[in-house]
This record gives C-alpha cells, structure tokens and sequence, in this order.
C-alpha cells in the first residue's frame, strides 16, 4: 500500500491516489479506461462511417467525382506526418518507462509540431475547398464538368437523362463533402484536443511536476493519440482512394 | 480523497461521510457517496418537472376538446418536453447514477469508483445539460417529440431543436463517463476474494448497462449533432431533395435509443435481484442466469432497432429480422422474472416497503414485457402503430419497470444512506398507491390505442372520454403515491440515526458496515470468501422470529 510506496526512491515515486491499494492497480484501472473510452469514441465515428457507406454505395458515381476533388498526395503527405507523430508519441511514452525526463519533453513536443504541421495542411486543403465553392450549404456550387458526368451516368437505356436521378446525383455529389467535411472536421477536433493535452504534459513533465515521469498519464495520453491516427488511418481512404 | 486518506490518518474515530456539511464540500466532493447524493437532488427535481407536465397533459386529455391548452401547438411542446426530461434526466440517470454511484464500491469492498473525479465531472456535465433543458422548457419548449425526427426536426419545426440537440449531446457525456467509471471499477477496484461470481447480481446489471451506455450513447451524440447542423446549414443529409434520407436518423437514433430502454430497466432488474432474495430469506435463485441474462439483454439491445421501423417503409425481410430479433430480447427477460418467482416460491416472505415495490415492479414489468411481445409482432405492430398502446407499453415498462425499482431502491437502501428508518405505514401505502395509481392511469391506454386513439394528439373522438377519464384520475393517485416518499423520508432525516448497520438482516459487503458509511468506506481491507445472498432457512426462521419479537 502506500508505506511501500514511500520507500522507493524520490525520482521513481509515482503519485498513489489514495482509493488504490497499489500502483499497478492505478495503472489498470488507467490503461482500461482509456480504451473503454476509445471504444466509445470508435462507436461515434462508426455512426458516420457507417451512413457514409450506405450512401456511397446507393451512389457510386456521384461520389466517385466528388472524391476525386480531394488530392491524393497532400492527404498521402498527412498520412505520413500522422505515422511519424504515433512514432515520436511512442518514443515519448518509452522515455516515461526509462526515466528520462528530457526525452519525454523533446519527444512530446516534437509530436505537437507535427500534430499542428497535419492541422495546417488540412486548412489549406479546407481553404481550396470553400474558395471551389465545395463547402456544402447554400453557396454549394457543382463544378461543370462533374455535372457534366453525372447527367451522362443519369441517362437511361434509351439515351434520356432522368432528371429524378440527375437532381438526386447531384445532391449525393454534395453529401460526399458533407462527410468529407464533418468527418474530417471531427478527427481535427481530436487532434486539437490531443495537441492541447501533449503540450500540457510536456509543460507538467519540464517542471517535473510527475514525481514518477507520469508514465501512467503518458501512456494514457500515447493511446488517445494513436487511435486519433487509427481514425486517420480510415479516413483517408475512405475519402481520398477509393475510386 | 484527501478527506479519506486523513481520516484513516487521523487518531479521531472516522466520521461518516455526511458529517461535513459546507457547500464547498459537497460540490467539490470526489466521494462516490456524495456525488450519488447531489445526482439524487438533482434527479428527485427534474421528476417533479417532469410530473408536473405530465399532470397538465393528463389534465388536458380529460375532455375530447383542447381547454387546459391554448393550442395543439403549446402541447406538443409539453409533451416534448415530458419525455426530454423523464428520460434522459430522469430515467438513464436515476438508478445507475444515485443507487450505482452509492452502492458498486460498497458492494465490491472498494474504496471509491476508479475515477472519482471524473464521477463528479459527469455530475457537472449532467447538471449543465439539466439546465439547459430547463432553459429551453421556459423560453418556449421543442414541439419534435423527444425522438427529433426527421425532416420535422430539421426543415419544419420553429422551435429550439438546435439547443435541446445540444442539451441531449452534452448531457450524454454524463453518462458515457458514468459508464467508464462503472466498468473499470468492476474490473479493477474489487475486494480480494471478490470473483466475478460473487458479485452482486446488482452489480452485474449496472455492468450490463455501463456496456450500452459507453457503446449506444455515442451514436444517439452523432445523430443529434447531425440535426442540429442539417438544421444550421441545410446540409441536405436528412433531406431527400439534396439526396439525403431521413430515415437514415431513424436508424442511427434507435441504435442508441433502443438499447437505452435497457439502460432505463437493467439497472431496475439490478434493484429487484437484491430485494427480492432478501424479503424472501432465500438465496436467489439460478445466479449466473441472471448474471448472464444482463448480459444477453445489453447485446440483444443492439439488434432489435428496426422494430421502431415497421411501418417506416423497410423491407418486409428486415422487418421480420427484426420481429424475430426482438422477440428474442424476451428470453433473458423471462429467465429473470422466472427465476425472482422461483426465488420468491416458498421463501419466508416479508412484505416491507422495498418488497412492496419490487414485487409491483415484476407484475408491471411483465405485463409491460408481455405487451412489448404484441408490439414485437410486425402485423399488431402496424395495427397499433403511434396509438397509446404503444404509450401504454413503453410506460410500463420505464415508469412501471424503472419508476418502482428505483423507489424500491431508495426504500431499501435508504437506512444505508442516511442511517434512518422511515416509516413503514406510510412506505407501505405509497408503494400501494403508486401501484394501484399506475394501473388504472396506463392500463386503459391499451384499451384507447387498440380502439385506435392516436398518441401526441390534443383533442379525441368523445368515445374515448370514459377511458381517458379513468387515467386521468389515476394519474392523481400516481402523484400522490410519488410525492408521499418526499415527505416521510424527509421526516425521517430529523430523527437521531437509528437504523443501525443492517436492518433488513441483508448479506452484502454494503451491510457490514455502519450506517452512514465513513468517508472512506471500510476500516479494514476486505476479504471476500463466500458468494452473496447467503440467506439460510435457519437464518430466515430467525430473522421471523426476531422481527415478530420486536414488533410484539
């Protein structure tokens, strides 16, 4: 209990609130509910994946044109700044379990830049999207030549467009950046929480206010990340490739 | 914390965890005991409002024409309003965050939930909500019905969907966090010797619904969100001119809304699991079902949404999917109340005010159980489709199931909580009212809804006045059976403590204990060595022998 606690040595003491019997008991019970809890961060996107791919699939090539508006190579560039943000997350949470003070601070701030350097490339790809009047709501605009398609695809068999399925196509075009844009817009809302979150821990653990390098915190923290990048990990294929 | 740790610290004896009474120290409070008290405040508040509106509904369905309200409009607010508040600030909260706040570290012989912080976070989030709901209930209601369905939700209604989407979104972090908190204290925080087997069935069911409310709650979030934005941008999600379909918020809101009837009723199962074995001196009777059971409802929950969509257009496969589906939500159900009666058959049965309302919350319960098997047929479902049967149902069911257990609850646990003992004449007759009141507002709403009497409508063909009449006046007693608890067990507040650890003569860790309990629970670390309900016929003939005693 908390007597054999106090015996260790100053640098290696972890705080012990005093419901736990023991450290590891802290450090389970930690663990577990940052998964319970991204359990239920999953089943939040799941909802939207899930109507994503219903629509998708009664609507192929609405959006198929659609996705093709987004670039594939600033998203491929995002997805490999995400990858090296878990990798630096994953040094910072090794750094909490060695000891090693400063590694955790470089380690986690290193993951912040990145973290933000991932947010302003997505503000830029958001920017060029709203000036192409992509930014779904009143002043949606679909662009010419996609309309141009669409009408084609809305032929029948006997070379007449059906202008129910056209006007039904053309909303569909506009629904794909309606999820592109609340999907996107969500897994950003986690990132800026996560940024926030990694930067406070780099502070905490520069003045050394974890007595025990806050490894159970880090750990915590490192989970929350790497499922933020999992999301991403979904994300953009879903958005990005396929078609 | 820092309270427990100096009071295990200091040389004084340990005092209860009422003793200090500074505000400062109840709203800063980490204590699970305290944060199930400020939730028992709260939760008691909003079912007054809540009642309140139902009263003036009831009131104005007493004539065939509309005279309490000045327009059909003002009461689609209210009855809006009624089920906003009744269901996510009263029933998803009431027995899980009082009673399960209160009870799961007591019953595993833990000092505290695993996140005490967090715990009271999820009161503050909860009470933030609250007030908005409120805000929105005075600043001109939302006319959607509590499910905000669409297209109405977000193209036609005028009132402040946007607000109550927000209230219902922030207010289901509470009980995501409340949820967390259950499950990894179960996983972690229990006594040595306390196996997965020994658990308290109670504890058992708040497991089960801590699962549905970390799982379902995200979902009903998004779906809520996805309103409010249709609603602000015309995004078209929703909307079948811009390629959206509303029917697709149908599917999402009873993903969660489903399972959340067994966040309502799990936790009242949880309830009667431990009151019935006690009244009846026996110990319950086929344990791991009813663990399992739990179990099996809070998965089943997840799988039965479309049969809220019979007549919404779906196929007729996956109408008969879901048909099948719901009905085998039936199964663990039954096997539940089977085994309370089997617990209950020849048991030494005393009739206290807990066993009053459990045994009312099985005969609601099964009725309510036995009319959902009606509504689970996709064929009398059509026929009944949006008429008050299905109001009578699903009220027997929450208010019924979960209204009686959580009152049962507090009766039983009530001399735990506060450390006194209420008046048993007066208990025994609320629970008589409420039980008599209940049946004679809900039952002759079967009647209504299979002659054909539509819900949510403000005025009524004359035929229906006689039945309507009857509900009427069996709301008054219902209300009065509801509102006499208030008064006795606040009387009883001013009395000196004399219920002592253990009145009932209970098993369970939380009876082992005096009563209030100290801050930091247990005096000594907890060794569990035996499973619960350890009642013996021996036992039992003694416990009726001493209470005969005691009242001679």
């Amino acid at each position: 209990m908390q007597a054999s606690t106090s015996t260790m040595p100053d640098e290696g003491r972890q705080i012990l609130s005093s419901h736990f019997d023991d450290l590891e008991q802290q450090h389970l019970s930690s663990n577990l509910g940052m998964w319970f809890f991204l359990g239920s961060e999953v089943m939040f996107f799941s909802g939207l994946i899930v109507s994503y791919a219903v629509y998708r699939g009664l609507s192929p090539v609405a959006f198929e044109l659609a996705s093709r508006h987004m670039d594939l190579w600033v998203g491929f560039f995002n997805t490999l700044v995400l990858l090296t943000s878990s990798l630096t997350m994953a040094f910072a949470v090794r750094c909490s379990q060695v000891r090693d003070n400063r590694g955790i601070v470089r380690y986690l701030i290193a993951t912040a830049v990145l973290g933000s350097a991932f947010l302003g490339v997505k503000a830029t790809e958001y920017k060029k999207e709203i000036d192409h009047h992509l930014f779904p709501g009143p002043h949606f605009v679909v662009p010419g030549h996609d309309a141009e398609e669409m009408l084609e695809a809305s032929k029948g068999p006997d070379g007449q467009v059906n202008h129910e399925v056209y006007r039904h196509n053309l909303g569909r075009f506009q629904m794909m950046f309606v999820f592109y844009f609340f999907m996107t817009g969500v897994h950003a809302f986690h990132m800026i929480v996560g940024i926030a979150a990694v930067l406070i821990f780099a502070v905490l653990a520069k003045i050394r206010w974890f007595s025990g390098y806050g490894h159970t915190q880090i750990e915590a923290l490192g989970l929350y990340w790497h499922f933020v990048d999992v999301v991403w990990v979904f994300l953009y294929p879903l958005l990005y490739l396929i078609g | 914390m820092n309270a427990a740790a100096h009071a295990r610290h200091d040389d004084g004896p340990p005092t209860d965890y009422l003793s200090d009474t500074s505000v400062a120290s109840w709203l800063l409070t980490t204590d699970h005991k305290r944060v199930g008290i400020l939730y028992l405040i709260s939760v008691t508040l909003f079912f007054l409002v809540g009642g309140v509106i139902a009263g003036l509904m009831r009131l104005e369905l007493m004539t065939p024409k509309g005279d309490v309200f000045s327009t059909p409009d003002t009461y689609n607010r209210m009855f809006t309003m009624h089920g906003v508040i009744m269901i996510f600030f009263f029933l998803v909260p009431s027995i899980p965050a009082v009673l399960g706040n209160f009870l799961i570290p007591l019953m595993i012989g833990a000092r505290d939930l695993a996140f005490p912080k967090i715990n009271l976070l999820s009161w503050y989030v909860y009470i933030i909500g609250g007030v908005m709901g409120i805000w929105i209930l005075i600043h001109g209601g939302v006319d959607t019905g509590w499910t905000f369905y669409t297209p109405f939700s977000t193209m036609y209604s005028n009132t402040m969907v946007v607000t109550a989407a927000v209230a219902v979104f922030i207010t289901g972090f509470s009980s995501i966090l409340t949820g967390l908190n259950f499950i990894v204290t179960v996983h972690t925080m229990r006594a040595p010797g306390m196996t997965w087997f020994r658990l308290p069935l109670f504890v058992w069911s708040q497991y089960a619904t801590a699962l549905i409310m970390v799982l379902g709650t995200p979902v009903l979030a998004i779906s809520v969100i996805l309103v409010a934005l249709e609603r602000f941008f015309g995004f078209g999600i929703f909307d079948p001119r811009l390629g959206g379909d509303p029917i697709l918020f149908q599917h999402l809101f009873w993903f969660y809304s489903h399972p959340a009837v067994y966040i309502m009723v799990l936790p009242g199962f949880a309830v009667v699991s431990e009151i019935i074995p006690c009244f009846s001196r026996r110990p319950i009777f086929g344990y791991r079902f009813i663990a399992f059971a739990s179990v099996a409802i809070a998965i089943f929950g997840f799988l039965v949404w479309g049969h809220h969509m019979f007549v919404s257009g779906q196929s007729m496969y996956a109408g008969a999917v879901f048909s099948i589906l719901s009905f085998l939500v039936a199964i663990p159900s039954a096997i539940k109340v089977f085994n309370w009666t089997a617990t209950l058959y020849k048991g030494s049965l005393r009739f206290d005010t807990p066993m009053l309302y459990a045994l009312g919350f099985i005969g609601l319960f099964t009725i309510g159980g036995l009319t959902g098997l009606m509504v689970a047929s996709l064929a009398i479902d059509v026929h009944v489709h949006d008429t008050y049967f299905i109001v009578a149902h699903f009220h027997y069911i929450m208010v019924g199931g979960t209204t009686m257990a959580y009152l049962g609850g507090i009766h039983f646990w009530w001399p735990k909580i506060s450390g006194r003992m209420y008046s048993e004449i007066w208990g025994k007759l609320s629970a008589l009212l409420v039980f008599v009141g209940f049946n004679l507002t809900f039952f002759p709403q079967f009647l209504l809804g299979y002659l054909g009497m539509p819900r949510r409508y403000f005025e009524y063909r004359p035929e229906f006045q006689v039945l309507n009449v009857m509900s009427t006046a069996g709301a008054s007693i219902l209300a009065v059976g509801f509102l006499l608890p208030l008064f006795y067990l606040g009387m009883s507040l001013r009395r000196p403590r004399d219920a002592g650890p253990n009145p009932w003569g209970a098993t369970g860790l939380e009876w082992q204990i005096e009563s209030p309990p100290t801050t930091h629970n247990f005096h000594e670390p907890v060794l569990v060595t035996c499973g619960p309900y350890m009642y013996s016929p021996e036992e039992a003939e003694r416990e009726y022998a001493s209470q005969h005693v005691h009242h001679a």
